[in-house]
């Protein structure tokens, strides 16, 4: 279970402070939560906060009752929090091997590698050895990102927007992946997206506008403000 | 062969033993040991320190072991190598040099190798440089490569450097006929004061001749690196050279490129970067729980892979 309270980012733009997060308190502790809302509304400085990569102004982060405010990256992926980025980096040198090991924290067998890249859809002859930079496509990089996660296997898995920068055919088959990851996983998966179809398969949906919390409940109760109301989610609509 | 040997030996040349093949250990000054096959010959040089190393035309999937050990510290030489490659040849070349200085005076080992390798010959050559010792004597190298490629021939060198070498001037001079191919990955790791130069100049001679100068280095500490590079295209050619670099603490790095077209037909490229480790990879490898030391480790070990 994750505990937001009272999380607040400000930075200091031109000096004029800015809030990009304001007051967000929310508790997480479905299966499968999905977080929408406009671009530039919060949502993927709340998740880098969650990991650690950035620190709250003020406000308060509990994960299952621990604070972990003020632990580290290190320390905080060390007490199971995964977390999949929105724009993969590139590695030179390190190769998909490398970093799924790195990832599973233990020695891997080309069995077990194979069985983590057949998860998100990748053939692991073809791409065991491959470095981790441009030679692989967007949706390459984005499988891989996620096949990471999957082989940490954490109780609290974060995934940055893993629709961006890639195609709707990519994306349909990654679909499937994240269907497959919700049976699968044990733990939350707490997803940032735009798609209603990740949306659709959320238990729980959260609307973040503005740096704040608009809304949270179970789909059957968010989706449809979300598809009809233009006030709530614009970038949504036009989307969808 | 004492420990100490044994265990530069291994370094330089991954071998734990006297190689199969052909070989020429020198330890000290002296020869150590040599094998000659019924393709390849080895000749002590009458006129200066050193070895020819002879490869029949035709030879194929056979190797040759030169390492050099210098464990007594002080101990300054200058090796003169000739490798006549024959006519079609595929043969794999490992050299290197391995110091142990445990002393304080400064052991040094300049090395002069030259390649001739006759038409479509092909030479896989791997150098390893490595250098250890508890005292505060300096190790010093100055590898020179010159290398002349005919007709459709192709070699692929592959040097590396990673520790212990307190300062290096590394040479390597190339020029290539019709056809010929070069390629080049070097890998340089420095940290302290040490000081690593390295100095290519390669001659696109012939049509269809290509180059591909791959340089990866790291310099760490107050350690200091430079790169030069002077690439001609004479002909209708492909020259492609890169050099990427890691800088760390207040390790510095400078990159000279110099690239001549004397051909309307010459094609040729340089591409080089030099920075530190970025900041999202460190933060990528910290969110798989690895501390931020650790994800430093396994950028560079990769980087230098």
């Amino acid at each position: 279970m994750l505990e937001l309270r009272n999380i607040t980012y400000e930075v200091d733009d031109n000096q004029e402070n800015k809030e990009i997060l304001k007051n967000v308190s929310v508790t997480i502790k479905d299966h499968f939560v999905a977080i929408t809302g406009p671009n530039g509304g919060g949502k993927s400085t709340l998740a880098k906060m969650i990991a650690g990569i950035i620190r709250p102004t003020s406000g308060q982060i509990l994960l299952d009752g621990e604070d972990i405010t003020e632990l580290d990256i290190t320390e905080r992926a060390k007490k199971g929090i995964s977390f999949a980025f929105q724009q993969p980096v590139h590695f030179k040198g390190l190769t998909v091997k490398d970093m799924i090991t790195i990832a599973a924290g233990r020695e891997m067998s080309v069995g077990d590698i194979c069985d983590i890249l057949s998860e998100v859809g990748l053939c692991a002859r073809e791409y065991i050895d491959r470095e981790i930079n441009s030679s692989l496509s967007g949706g390459e990089l984005k499988r891989i990102e996620i096949a990471m996660i999957a082989a940490r296997g954490t109780k609290l898995s974060i995934f940055d927007e893993p629709e961006a920068g890639i195609d709707l055919w990519s994306f349909s088959s990654l679909i499937k992946v994240f269907e497959k990851m919700r049976d699968e996983i044990n733990g939350t998966i707490l997803i940032i997206s735009h798609q209603e179809r990740i949306l659709n398969i959320a238990d729980r949906i959260i609307v973040i506008a503005d740096g704040e919390l608009r809304q949270v409940g179970s789909r059957e109760e968010v989706l449809p403000q979300l598809l009809h109301t233009t006030s709530a989610c614009q970038t949504l609509e036009e989307k969808l | 062969m004492d420990l100490v040997q044994k265990n530069l030996l291994e370094q330089v040349a991954g071998l734990h033993e006297i190689p199969e093949g052909a070989y020429n250990i020198r330890a000290n000054g002296n020869k150590l040991g040599r094998n000659t096959t019924a393709n390849i010959d080895i000749v002590t040089k009458t006129d200066k320190d050193g070895i020819d190393i002879i490869i029949k035309p035709g030879t194929v999937n056979e190797s040759v072991h030169i390492p050099v050990l210098l464990s007594q510290s002080g101990m300054q030489e200058c090796v003169y190598n000739d490798f006549y490659i024959g006519e079609g040849a595929d043969v794999t070349i490992v050299a290197g040099c391995g110091i142990h200085n445990c002393g304080v005076d400064t052991s040094k080992h300049d090395g002069v190798h030259t390649f001739y390798l006759e038409k479509n010959a092909k030479v896989r050559y791997v150098e390893r440089h490595y250098g250890e010792g508890d005292g505060n004597g300096e190790n010093i190298m100055n590898p020179e490569t010159v290398v002349h490629l005919k007709e459709g021939a192709h070699m692929d060198m592959e040097t590396t450097q990673i520790k212990g070498i307190d300062s290096t001037n590394r040479v390597t001079r190339g020029d290539l006929a019709d056809g010929a191919m070069l390629e080049i990955h070097e890998k340089i790791m420095t940290h302290g004061k040490q000081f690593a130069r390295t100095d290519f100049a390669v001659d696109l001679n012939g049509d269809n001749s290509s180059c591909n100068l791959i340089s990866r280095s790291v310099a760490k500490g107050e350690s200091r690196q430079e790169f030069f590079s002077i690439m001609n295209g004479n002909a209708a050619c492909a020259g492609h050279s890169e050099c990427d670099a890691i800088i760390m603490d207040q390790g510095c790095v400078t990159a000279s490129p110099q690239l001549t077209a004397n051909c309307i037909d010459a094609n040729l490229i340089h591409e080089a970067a030099i920075g530190k480790i970025a900041g999202e990879q460190l933060i990528k490898l910290m969110t798989l729980g690895l501390t931020e030391k650790e994800a430093e480790e396994q950028i560079v070990n990769g980087f230098l892979k």
